[in-house]
């Protein structure tokens, strides 16, 4: 009885997040027929998406996997340059926009997963604050080699080379990645409307995973590894199932967060950049897709919104990091909210899973 | 479901705070606002009306680049404070915004210039960023000059955007002709910053001119951002193999950790540095001695004894604090060549961007300008020609080297 | 007689990172919680020294210790306003204040300070160096000051926590906070204190770092902040000797690393040093194993 009270409450959260997503992007096709957004707005539209779609994928690992991973910006990263590199490859035989676009969304997201799997092979035998390093390790390792790292493309094919750039290209060739340049000349033909579908995949294929078979096995794991392994989950899978799906979304973001601008480099997808989304899913609550992309959409709102306070920007904006992180935690504003419910049970500190949603559906 | 109508109430925080912060300038917006939109959609250019020309600028004003941003900003700034006060019909309103050195956030910094109907734009003040917002004022139409941006892919292929410093390709082949021609040094050792743009932009070609003109390079190595303090292993390597000059294409903060580390390994090579290396004397607590025979290719001396750039000087000392480096010189100077195209194409506030683009264009493929930064600077391109000078630091000051 | 030369360079850089992880791996020992803010509480630490010795020209000395008494006040005010609210709160959600500090105190530096850099005098004089060997190798004394004060420091704290008896409340804490209570030790004022001492050796390290390092902006704490976070994960986090291991290795291999595979990918190459450490001894060189009750 009360497991068909939780699922049909979760599977309702579900559908208010496709409408909210689908909701904003009505609002926003509105404004902009009618002339009302703002350049700055229409600017922001695609990064929102994609830092929405990192948000959802890295709760899968933190919220419903229960990992800490600190390196999310790495299978971004590897998203973005080999995404672009295809997008850049197809522009030669291909011309229609949409098809490169969704080609490169692809390969990174293939790419990202190769290495969500590479990764999490062995780092996902490590627990809490080891694993963390790890995965921040393996976030910079991207970051350097991709600084380090030379592709090139003429009639001949592709060309890569590492720490020098040796690709010796046709005059007709064009190099893609140009170590610590990066990505030069990415044709920039990312939509708003495509980051929104790719958001709204992210969605299908997260809540698909959570409310599984698979999902339930994955919960199992994040809230007793052991009770879950005595009763034969077969732990590595689930968490390396769960680990490469996370990775592989990002990559997609990735790739569509690159080919919103012109240039990007290695530098961008730094540590600063895990954390950032780290913060949007705590900030939206471990778990809570929802909350992901709410608090993805708000915090990349919000440095914008503060431009006003000139040189303050940024100090205002650390403030209302911590005003907001101590208001969400505060135990008498919480006991406010949660007074109808009885179980607020005080949570062990070493337990990354917080009491959220995606718990209550096991 | 208590977790997410504690972060809606949160949230609802935050947004009324950005809103009472943002309060007194939206409604100076306000009536520029609905006129703008209008005009972007009949012609995707902004108008603005007004008696005063309005032009943005983006580039980093916090984080770790923040130095290069202010430094372009304060001088800007002071540039615009003169020409105001003269009173004459050109006046300027400058608008900087932050882009902590970031493409994404450049392009955030850029739209929120338009929304506010900025007319010209100075770009923005490092490469990387200035890069992805140059492809705008391309597509917008609104007119680039950068004080400091000088990747190759800042202004090619943009017709409206143009550059106040030397492209980086420039300095690498102007420094390797100089050691050359001056037999500075036979071994040479170069130390770069292998995520920088404007760093691997002259270490490429310096490494190419330099083995045209037959000097010998003996070691190559390179930092990045986060493993930029220690430079032991970089050092050693080029005095093992001899190397009787290092090549030094960075900004002055890491140059002066490899100055006082090598002088801490009792290694004293000649030092040669380019336009980034400006700076490294006015740094608070410098040891002079350090830099003592360091030689470098900068349009901007700060000890000069032009009489405008003194009375520059003085001034952004009295503003700021500080000894302006060559960021804030090439600040001061985009708002001079500006206001001397616009004088010279009578340009009024009340035109549109677009006009106003096609007006500069037009004066700055002609025109000839004087500044703090170079004597008789013209423009092909985009790209500015001026002869760097080479500069000896003696005594804790800049010398003509020839 | 270089490869002597790397390994001092290698220990000096090590030894700096071994004192910033000290202070990560107290406060993640007792609190659990990992301090993202310390690397910045060390830069503030290196602005005051800074001011006291070159703008107001006092000596070195007097530097450091006004260095440590603020920065031991700030970890405290930052402890009190910042973390102690969130003592139930999720371990997460301490993390994310802990960033918000870190650049709350990044953008006040910068707001105070300006971006412009400063050239930290060092505590003793650059280029003073001895040579040894028929001058052959050469160490300059800020080296030798370095390390001598690491492992002083190590020593007064392994001292402090195994034989005082507030650094026995400290071990308690660590152990099982909810026991420690029932033995009538105060919780709340350990935790502190294990701040206030975590911050004071901000400022050392903060010193220290600005010696060798000479140049100081708002910046200069966050990056050795995170490699010294690796080295106490390296060493084993919360191990005190751990830290100092971990520091020192780590400072060792990325000097290796720019000298003898390639300066491009040195930190690519320390990192992946970390990796396989870590899967081979997965709680860091001497961090405790904890079996898991079922």
């Amino acid at each position: 009885m009360k497991r068909s009270m939780t699922s049909r409450r979760t599977n309702l959260m579900n559908y208010a997040t496709y409408l909210l997503v689908i909701a904003f992007f009505a609002v926003i096709t509105v404004m902009n027929s009618s002339g009302n957004l703002s350049s700055i707005m229409k600017g922001m539209l695609v990064p929102i998406c994609a830092y929405s779609v990192m948000a959802v994928s890295l709760n899968l690992t933190v919220g419903i996997l229960g990992e800490l991973s600190l390196g999310h910006a790495g299978f971004m990263s590897v998203g973005a340059f080999t995404g672009v590199t295809a997008a850049v490859a197809l522009g030669n035989h291909v011309s229609s926009a949409p098809v490169r676009l969704l080609v490169g969304m692809v390969v990174g997201a293939i790419f990202a997963a190769i290495v969500g799997v590479l990764i999490g092979i062995p780092v996902l035998r490590l627990k809490g604050d080891y694993l963390a390093i790890v995965t921040l390790a393996f976030g910079e390792i991207i970051k350097g080699i991709f600084n380090n790292l030379y592709v090139g493309l003429d009639s001949r094919g592709f060309h890569i080379s590492l720490l020098s750039d040796t690709t010796n290209l046709d005059p007709d060739g064009t190099l893609i990645i140009g170590g610590p340049m990066g990505l030069k000349s990415i044709p920039t033909i990312a939509t708003f409307t495509s980051g929104i579908i790719l958001l709204l995949i992210t969605l299908v294929v997260v809540f698909h995973l959570v409310n599984s078979r698979t999902g339930r096995a994955v919960m199992a794991i994040r809230d007793n590894r052991i009770a879950a392994e005595s009763i034969g989950i077969n732990v590595t899978k689930y968490k390396l199932m769960a680990f490469t799906v996370s990775a592989a979304l990002a990559g997609a973001a990735g790739s569509l967060f690159a080919m919103n601008y012109t240039t990007m480099v290695a530098n961008k997808f730094d540590f600063n950049t895990s954390i950032l989304i780290l913060v949007f899913v705590v900030l939206g609550g471990q778990g809570n897709m929802m909350g992901s992309i709410i608090a993805a959409s708000a915090l990349t709102i919000l440095p914008e919104a503060l431009r006003s306070f000139s040189t303050y920007r940024m100090l205002v904006y650390a403030i209302v990091l911590i005003l907001v992180m101590l208001a969400t935690n505060n135990p008498t504003l919480k006991s406010f909210f949660s007074r109808k419910k009885k179980t607020d049970v005080p949570l062990d500190p070493d337990e990354p899973g917080d009491g959220d949603e995606g718990k209550e559906a096991v | 479901m208590k977790k997410l109508l504690s972060l809606t109430l949160a949230l609802l925080m935050v947004l009324s705070l950005a809103a009472c912060g943002g309060g007194t300038a939206e409604t100076t917006e306000e009536a520029e606002g609905t006129e703008t939109t209008e005009a972007a959609e009949a012609t995707e250019t902004t108008t603005a009306t007004g008696d005063a020309f309005k032009i943005g600028g983006t580039g980093p004003l916090t984080g770790p680049a923040a130095i290069y941003g202010n430094a372009a900003k304060n001088g800007a700034q002071i540039a615009v404070d003169e020409i105001n006060a003269l009173g004459g019909d050109i006046q300027f309103d400058l608008r900087y915004e932050d882009d902590t050195h970031d493409a994404e956030k450049a392009v955030n910094a850029y739209n929120t210039l338009k929304d506010w109907g900025m007319q010209i734009s100075l770009s923005s003040v490092t490469s990387k960023p200035a890069e992805a917002t140059s492809v705008l004022n391309m597509q917008d139409r609104i007119f680039g000059l950068t004080p400091s941006a000088s990747s190759v892919a800042t202004i090619d292929g943009k017709d409206n955007v143009y550059q106040m410093c030397f492209m980086d390709p420039n300095q690498g082949t102007a420094s390797a002709q100089y050691i050359a021609e001056q037999s500075l040094g036979t071994k040479i050792a170069v130390i770069w910053k292998n995520d920088d743009v404007y760093s691997k932009g002259i270490h490429d070609t310096f490494l190419t001119e330099a083995a045209d003109r037959g000097l010998e390079i003996v070691s190559d190595t390179t930092f990045a951002d986060g493993n930029d303090t220690d430079f032991s292993a970089q050092l050693a390597d080029a005095q093992t193999k001899g190397a009787d000059l290092v090549f030094l294409p960075m900004y002055y903060q890491p140059a002066s950790l490899i100055l006082a580390q090598a002088t801490g390994m009792g290694y004293a090579p000649k030092w040669f540095g380019v336009d980034g290396m400006d700076g490294i004397l006015t740094m608070e607590g410098f040891d002079p001695s350090l830099a003592e025979g360091v030689m470098l290719l900068t349009p901007f001396n700060a000890d000069s004894d032009n009489e405008a750039t003194q009375s520059f000087v003085a001034k952004y000392k009295e503003q700021f604090g500080e000894i302006p480096n060559q960021f804030a010189a090439d600040g001061y100077d985009c708002i001079y060549a500006i206001y001397q195209a616009l004088t010279n194409a009578s340009a009024t506030p009340d035109m549109d961007a677009a006009t106003l683009n096609d007006l500069l264009i037009e004066q700055f493929s002609s025109m000839t300008f004087d500044g703090l930064t170079g004597e008789s600077m013209t423009w092909t391109d985009g790209a500015v020609s001026k002869d760097p000078k080479g500069m000896v630091i003696q005594d804790g000051a800049y010398v003509g080297m020839d | 007689m270089t490869f002597l030369s790397f390994l001092i360079s290698g220990i000096s850089l090590g030894s700096i990172y071994a004192i910033i992880a000290l202070g990560y791996t107290m406060v993640y020992g007792i609190a659990k919680m990992l301090n993202f803010a310390h690397g910045d509480v060390i830069m503030v630490g290196a602005y005051i020294c800074f001011f006291a010795t070159s703008r107001y020209e006092m000596p070195p000395i007097v530097g450091i210790l006004l260095a440590v008494v603020v920065c031991t006040i700030l970890g405290i005010v930052i402890e009190k306003l910042a973390y102690k609210p969130l003592r139930a709160a999720p371990i997460l959600a301490v993390l994310i204040t802990a960033i918000g500090v870190s650049y709350f105190l990044q953008n006040a530096a910068l707001l105070l300070w300006s971006s412009n850099p400063k050239v930290f005098k060092p505590i003793v004089p650059t280029g003073s160096r001895i040579t040894l060997f028929d001058g052959q190798l050469s160490i300059s004394v800020i080296t030798l000051v370095t390390i001598a004060s690491c492992i002083v420091i190590m020593i007064a704290l392994t001292t402090f926590t195994s034989k005082s008896k507030m650094g026995k409340a400290m071990r308690a804490c660590s152990e099982d906070k909810g026991a420690a209570q029932l033995m009538g030790i105060n919780v709340n004022a350990t935790i502190s204190l294990t701040f206030a001492i975590g911050s004071g050796l901000a400022a050392i390290a903060g010193v220290l770092l600005c010696s060798a390092y000479p140049t100081l902006v708002p910046t200069t704490g966050a990056m050795p902040g995170i490699k010294a976070f690796t080295a106490a994960v390296f060493g084993g986090i919360g191990s005190i000797p751990g830290a100092l291991v971990g520091g020192i290795l780590l400072g060792v291999i990325e000097i290796f690393a720019k000298a003898y595979i390639t300066t491009q990918l040195s930190d690519a190459i320390c990192f992946a040093v970390l990796i396989v450490v870590l899967l081979v001894k997965p709680a860091g060189l001497l961090g405790k194993q904890i079996r898991e009750k079922v």
